[in-house]
């Protein structure tokens, strides 16, 4: 089994998490959305596999590189 | 003298007219498309057209005349307005300073290749610029139509009203509307130019870390190297990058806020209802108004497939490939293509993330377009 880890490409605020840990997820599937440069934009899943690790909350300011979630596929 | 209403004096074409403003206070309210715009303008065109309200009046050789005759002395609350604002070119330039208080050169200044880009996409103002030509406009006509090309709203009124003032209802109108179409627009012209692999190139998602002190010698060098280049631009590259330092210095945070929010507001106002009230039945009802209409369109059209050509041309000599798609965001309506490359580049590879990428050529394109506008004022004006 490998494990991706998934970080933010953008700082912003978190508006909403839409996984949570044991979640089966498909590639293209929205893990979270971050409001940044007045813009909600989801962070999408990069591939087919199980949310193993996922440590955000809503409300919270997150920075480039900041870990998402980690993917086991 | 008699008491008049205004229902014997209602022509078709008012009330057509009417019909067109409350169609854009629809789209406006309901569809959320540019509300910021296109409420002010829809119902400036609905006020204009009732008749004898005098809103627009001018005196042409001493009479006076109920709607906006180009020449004549303004004699009306818009038509003030319209005429000391507009046609004096104020307006839209201070726009701008409101917009350069609102943009980040960042991811401009961490990749300095997308200026490129951003000239790229001023393609399609020049093609419809000649397109125009042979369709039998003027040459100043054409300039103000080519320049929709370019996506940006006071830049159009700005060289309409300089280069052919007759058309500043309709090509203001045309620039907002398709700004707002830019998502419709945009994708299938990007989908035609590009492969699904092209799509899916990867752009590692961190930007080079951007001082304090760049963000301050931008606005400065830029204007200094611009306007030495192309001094006709002068008013509306002046303007963008002093508000740009405003914001970037750290030590005006003041006039940055106000030139950002509420200066940028009370002119967003002013020019709104303007140009709708320009837009009389007998000033927009012509078969010129479809065909800036249509050129516009095909002028936003040419401008992206420019930018993402031009993407392609650049790949193939970077070792560290770019994503053609950002080429697109050259026409300057930013955010929305910025925004439209964002969501197409995520949907061809989910672990794509450009819209910071995007945002370069974003704001290089408005410095494109207002480049362009003062290359035609030093030209042909």
């Amino acid at each position: 089994m490998a494990q991706e880890n998934v970080e933010f490409p953008i700082t912003g605020k978190i508006t909403s998490v839409n996984v949570k840990k044991g979640d089966a997820v498909n590639e293209g599937d929205v893990l979270c959305f971050i409001e940044s440069m007045k813009m909600e934009n989801p962070i999408l899943a990069p591939v087919n596999g199980k949310v193993v690790k996922i440590d955000i909350s809503a409300g919270q300011v997150v920075e480039v590189g900041q870990l998402v979630a980690t993917i086991e596929y | 003298m008699s008491f008049q209403t205004g229902f014997l004096n209602l022509t078709w074409g008012s009330v057509l007219m009417i019909l067109i403003g409350c169609t854009l206070l629809y789209l406006g309210i309901k569809h959320k498309f540019e509300p910021l715009l296109l409420v002010p303008i829809g119902f400036g065109v609905l006020l204009v057209n009732l008749p004898l309200g005098g809103l627009m009046e001018t005196i042409v050789e001493g009479k006076v005349v109920e709607s906006y005759i180009i020449g004549g002395e303004p004699a009306g609350l818009i038509s003030r307005v319209f005429y000391y604002g507009l046609m004096w070119e104020i307006i839209p330039c201070f726009i701008f300073l409101g917009l350069g208080a609102l943009t980040d050169f960042g991811p401009l200044i961490a990749n300095p290749k997308t200026l490129i880009l951003g000239a790229a996409a001023q393609f399609g103002v020049y093609f419809v610029f000649f397109a125009a030509l042979l369709l039998g406009f003027d040459i100043k006509e054409a300039c103000s139509i080519g320049i929709i090309g370019g996506a940006d709203g006071p830049t159009t009124i700005y060289l309409t009203s300089l280069m052919a003032p007759h058309l500043i209802g309709v090509t203001a109108v045309a620039a907002y509307t398709y700004m707002a179409c830019v998502p419709l627009i945009q994708p299938p012209v990007i989908k035609l130019c590009t492969t699904k692999k092209e799509r899916a190139i990867y752009m590692k998602p961190q930007l080079r870390p951007v001082s304090k002190t760049e963000k301050i010698l931008f606005p400065i060098v830029g204007t200094i190297i611009i306007i030495l280049l192309v001094p006709k631009s002068a008013p509306l590259i002046g303007m963008f990058m002093f508000g740009n330092l405003i914001r970037e210095s750290g030590v005006t945070e003041r006039l940055a806020d106000t030139a950002a929010n509420a200066f940028m507001n009370i002119l967003t106002i002013l020019v709104g209802i303007s140009v709708g009230c320009f837009m009389s039945a007998d000033n927009f009802l012509n078969i010129k108004s479809l065909e800036v209409f249509g050129l516009g369109v095909i002028a936003f059209a040419t401008a992206t497939a420019g930018g993402v050509l031009v993407a392609k041309f650049m790949n193939l000599f970077l070792k560290e490939k770019i994503n053609p798609m950002i080429g697109a965001a050259g026409v300057s309506a930013v955010p929305m293509s910025a925004r439209v490359v964002q969501r197409m580049g995520q949907k061809a590879n989910p672990r794509n993330f450009l819209l910071m990428h995007a945002m370069g050529p974003n704001v290089a394109g408005v410095i494109g377009t207002a480049a362009a506008a003062g290359l035609f004022l030093g030209m042909i004006h």
